[in-house]
């Protein structure tokens, strides 16, 4: 342990002459910073210029809607269960569909939520997802409980991170 | 000239050497930022202006318009004059380097220098060392440890590299044989004292980097240990007076470098260019600036490139190493003049 360590450090007596005098070292790292003047930029200029994120990225929670115009959801409260910051609140209601039950209140407050993904982790239908959405800013605390309205997203935009899902969950 | 001719034509010079280093100090903030970003491969402010050149002036507005905080412990009257010392010691400097040759205008020889003073460079090292009492009055009346400890390590710091700055200096002034900037450039029409005395001028800038606070030695206010250094306590104007007194000693020290060693307003050749009169002075004073901004743009090229100095670091490469150097740097001129006299 100690041979590694003491190998790895360079001891100022191990410096050869012209790394003691500093000046070709210091122009060494002046040539690369000067280099790196000249390069192209990484900026992205943000309002103007988007960031779209890749299908493993976990922004805002939504709830998917399926092409029929139904939601997924059969309100079975895993979700708000497993939710760590306790963000979801579901309120279940019965249906005369097929599927029984919905959500008759579904609510997630985003000022709580931390992106854990694990809503979407538990849920057996695949019904709560992680969108691509990260502009997320609100002017008051109410705004901050997005219902339904807001969390229901059509099953057509979605499809990259349900795609990334099956495949790596 | 009579004596109103030369106090008016003395007014016009001080408008417009202040005007000149007012608008460069903004400016230099504002290339400040700009190559820290291209070094960082970023694109650095772009947003007022185009290309964010109204930057600056976004910039003293939000200075201007912050809540002026003088700390429950303070030293009220220290505190509101440190910032005043460092901005006068700033601003005065400029009196005595020469921008460019003398010139006929309307008659009247004019000189590009505010002040034509035989001691030019002595007035220089004066005012430079009474910048430190601004940031050693600012460290101790803030009433705070982080502010105190940055204005004792700015004291020493400025005290140590005087010394070898005095000494680099030196051998100028062996050269001229005298004191009188407007000498010293013409001193090195032929040969700029950069070549002449390569040590001299290495010494001399390490030690200007030191003496305006800047990277690798801007001790005094090393963020990541000293929060603000100095000018921790300090908020508003008077943060923003320690701001402009920072780059205004830049743009001397650049200025100081390029008159004592880059030759001042003097072009490498400029006999064999076959310019004549008024295009030859307009062509060194724009060379005494565009050696200026080369200089600038050192510093802050260095300030993105290299790391600060460990304290007892930078004491023993003031007093091991730059000391010594710029005494044989000494010996080397004195050697040189005995040759070749
Ligand atoms: S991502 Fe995590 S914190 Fe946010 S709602 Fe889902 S489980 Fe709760
Ligand atoms: S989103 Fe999924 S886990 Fe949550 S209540 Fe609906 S079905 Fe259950």
């Amino acid at each position: 342990m100690s041979q590694t360590s003491n190998s790895l450090k360079k001891r100022k007596k191990d410096l050869t002459f012209w790394q003691k005098i500093y000046i070709p070292e210091i122009a060494k790292g002046l040539a690369l910073t000067f280099k790196n003047m000249v390069r192209p930029k990484f900026t992205m200029e943000y309002p103007e210029e988007k960031f779209i994120p890749p299908p493993s990225y976990r922004g805002r929670p939504v709830l998917v809607l399926e092409e029929t115009g139904e939601e997924r959801c059969v309100a079975c409260g895993l979700c708000s269960r497993v939710c760590p910051a306790l963000a979801i609140e579901v309120q279940a209601a019965e249906t005369e569909r097929e599927k029984e039950r919905y959500p008759e209140k579904f609510e997630i407050n985003m000022l709580r939520c931390i992106f854990c993904g694990l809503c979407e982790e538990v849920c057996p239908e695949e019904a709560i997802v992680m969108s691509k959405d990260y502009e997320l800013a609100f002017t008051n605390r109410e705004d901050a409980i997005y219902g339904k309205d807001k969390l229901l997203t059509p099953v057509s935009q979605l499809e990259d991170r349900i795609e990334f899902l099956r495949k790596y969950k | 000239m009579s004596i109103t001719e030369i106090i008016i034509i003395s007014l016009i010079k001080i408008v417009i050497v202040l005007g000149i280093t007012l608008i460069t100090v903004a400016y230099l903030v504002y290339f400040e930022r700009k190559i820290a970003a291209w070094a960082q491969n970023r694109i650095g402010p772009n947003r007022v202006g185009w290309q964010g050149i109204l930057q600056p002036f976004a910039d003293v507005f939000k200075l201007l318009l912050k809540e002026d905080i003088v700390p429950e412990r303070a030293n009220r009257i220290v505190h509101a004059i440190a910032p005043m010392i460092a901005l006068f010691v700033a601003f005065t400097t400029y009196a005595v380097i020469p921008i460019g040759p003398n010139v006929n205008i309307f008659g009247y020889d004019i000189s590009l220098v505010v002040a034509d003073v035989n001691m030019g460079v002595l007035y220089v090292l004066a005012l430079t060392s009474l910048g430190v009492y601004a940031i050693t009055f600012a460290g101790w009346s803030s009433g705070s440890k982080y502010s105190l400890l940055g204005g004792i390590r700015s004291s020493a710091q400025m005290i140590s590299y005087e010394i070898s700055m005095g000494f680099s200096i030196g051998g100028v002034l062996l050269l001229a044989e005298s004191l009188r900037p407007i000498d010293i450039v013409n001193s090195q029409t032929n040969l700029w004292n950069a070549i002449v005395q390569p040590i001299g001028f290495i010494t001399f800038v390490v030690s200007a980097f030191a003496e305006t606070n800047r990277l690798p030695f801007d001790l005094p206010e090393a963020e990541p240990e000293l929060v603000g250094g100095f000018h921790t306590e300090y908020s508003s104007m008077k943060f923003a007076g320690f701001f402009l007194a920072e780059y205004a000693n830049m743009v001397i020290a650049s200025a100081m470098i390029v008159t004592l060693y880059l030759g001042g307003w003097h072009l490498p050749f400029e006999q064999s260019l076959g310019l004549s009169g008024i295009w030859l002075t307009v062509a060194q004073i724009a060379s005494f600036f565009v050696k200026m901004g080369a200089m600038l743009f050192f510093f802050i090229w260095v300030r993105w490139s290299i790391p600060r100095f460990r304290y007892d670091q930078l004491m023993n490469l003031g007093w091991k190493v730059m000391f010594p150097l710029s005494l044989i740097n000494i010996i080397w001129v004195a050697a040189i003049i005995m040759i070749f006299n």
